[in-house]
């Protein structure tokens, strides 16, 4: 298919603001871009990705990073689904690194990491499944998810660690879809650690496409 | 008290309820074993998830006396013994396209020593439960190491030779669980195709005594996911 380039200097398609602990789902056309921008730093943006055509042909976190050879995600990162298909592209990338290992946060793992006391705070795996709902995206169509602006260093001896974001205000992100896909995002509510500096903010989604 | 022990031949994929309360050890017959891992729990739709499991006790890799845990914080299975520091869960299964760098293969010209992928035969196991390609999730790579550089992007590298026959790792389930494995290749060994088996041994695990063990005691994460599924089991 032909896709025709809408340069990022004219008015946006979509300009959408994600307010903390809400999320949304977005279909962005084959060659669309879309914009994650960290209006307040510090801010995880769990993102899952779909094949719009078939949502069982979703973001692979695992394959995306075996197939680019390291663990970070960055500009030139291809985006992999279950199928080794392309869903999209990083195309722009003004933090540095994203982390697509640390999974989301759930009520479930809130009290494994915290304790009994966070069972009841608002976490994205429900985010995930209302707004998924929508394209029939379900607990099987879940998969392990991207966190822009989210930094987890690993390290050669294999730990893991959360780490205070890499981003600031107003940096970005920006995808361009390889197909057709929807994009299911959550604005992660997490209070208990620094991936949101202790202070979720929101996030602005702005779109181009025809 | 052992139950069973089955041999999986290299490049086969199987799949066994197994009961609470079990030590399934997976012992490499060879020097090539890989053994791609997928669990699930008893309704089928909880599933072991690796990201929440590497979080929560700050871990890259899977090792003993980690705890692998559930979509719903339960804990699925402990690692209870491993002969190895080091079992990749960051680099998923092996699917058709690394198989082509070994040409043609079919039944038709191989019968059993054809060549399938980890996803295919993942997939096949799944389907055999009423599951399908949506229920796969990112496995454990037991007797597989891919090493993480110390650089910008955290770039990843195949370890040959991590693991040798007779390395073995032993997980209790901590649930009634659905025990999926794979011994294709891992898709980033860049060695001549030739996986080695893997056998599984089933038994009756010791009743667990919280004070004293090593997975209960690992990290108050680890304890947490164990008490959510006693609890279930309670
Ligand atoms: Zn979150």
């Amino acid at each position: 298919m032909t896709v025709t380039e809408i340069p990022t200097t004219t008015a946006a398609t979509l300009d959408l603001t994600v307010e903390a602990g809400d999320g949304a789902l977005v279909r962005v056309p084959a060659g669309g871009r879309l914009r994650i921008v960290d209006l307040h730093g510090n801010q995880a943006a769990d993102t899952l990705l779909f094949d719009a055509a078939d949502v069982r042909n979703k973001y692979s976190a695992f394959d995306t990073i075996r197939e680019q050879g390291a663990v970070f995600l960055t500009t030139g990162s291809r985006l992999l689904s279950t199928r080794l298909d392309e869903l999209a592209v990083i195309t722009e990338d003004t933090v540095g690194r994203h982390d697509t290992i640390g999974g989301a946060c759930a009520q479930e793992s809130n009290v494994i990491r915290y304790g009994e006391h966070t069972r009841h705070q608002h976490a994205c795996r429900q985010t995930f499944l209302a707004y998924g709902a929508g394209a029939g995206i379900g607990p099987r169509e879940m998969g392990h998810n991207i966190n822009f602006f989210m930094n987890v260093p690993v390290s050669a001896e294999g730990d893991l660690h959360f780490d205070d974001g890499l981003s600031a205000p107003g940096k970005y992100v920006e995808l361009t879809a390889s197909r057709e896909i929807w994009v299911l995002l959550s604005n992660c509510p997490q209070l208990n650690n620094p991936c949101n500096g202790w202070d979720p903010t929101p996030v602005q989604l702005l779109g181009w496409w025809s | 008290m052992s139950l069973y022990l089955h041999d999986m031949p290299g490049g086969a994929a199987w799949s066994a309820p197994v009961s609470a309360g079990r030590l399934v050890t997976l012992t490499a017959l060879g020097d090539r074993a890989n053994c791609s891992m997928l669990l699930l729990n008893a309704d089928r739709v909880d599933r072991l998830n690796i990201p929440d499991t590497l979080k929560a006790q700050m871990s890259a890799r899977i090792t003993a006396p980690m705890v692998l845990m559930s979509d719903r914080g339960l804990a699925l299975a402990s690692v209870v013994a491993s002969s190895l520091d080091w079992h990749d869960c960051l680099t998923g299964f092996g699917s058709e396209a690394h198989l082509e760098r070994f040409g043609a293969t079919s039944y038709a010209a191989d019968r059993n020593d054809w060549r399938r992928s980890a996803r295919t035969g993942l997939v096949s196991e799944l389907t055999k439960h009423g599951l399908d390609e949506r229920d796969l999730h990112a496995p454990v790579n037991f007797f597989t190491k891919v090493a993480i550089a110390g650089d910008a992007r955290a770039s990843m590298t195949f370890v040959p030779g991590h693991a040798r026959a007779g390395d073995s790792v032993t997980l209790r389930t901590e649930h009634d669980v659905l025990l999926v494995l794979c011994t294709a290749p891992h898709p980033l060994d860049p060695g001549e195709y030739a996986p080695s088996a893997v056998q599984v041994s089933v038994e009756v695990a010791a009743t667990v005594a919280q004070d004293t063990d090593p997975s209960w005691n690992w990290r108050e994460e680890s304890a947490r996911a164990l008490e959510m599924s006693r609890r279930v089991l309670a």
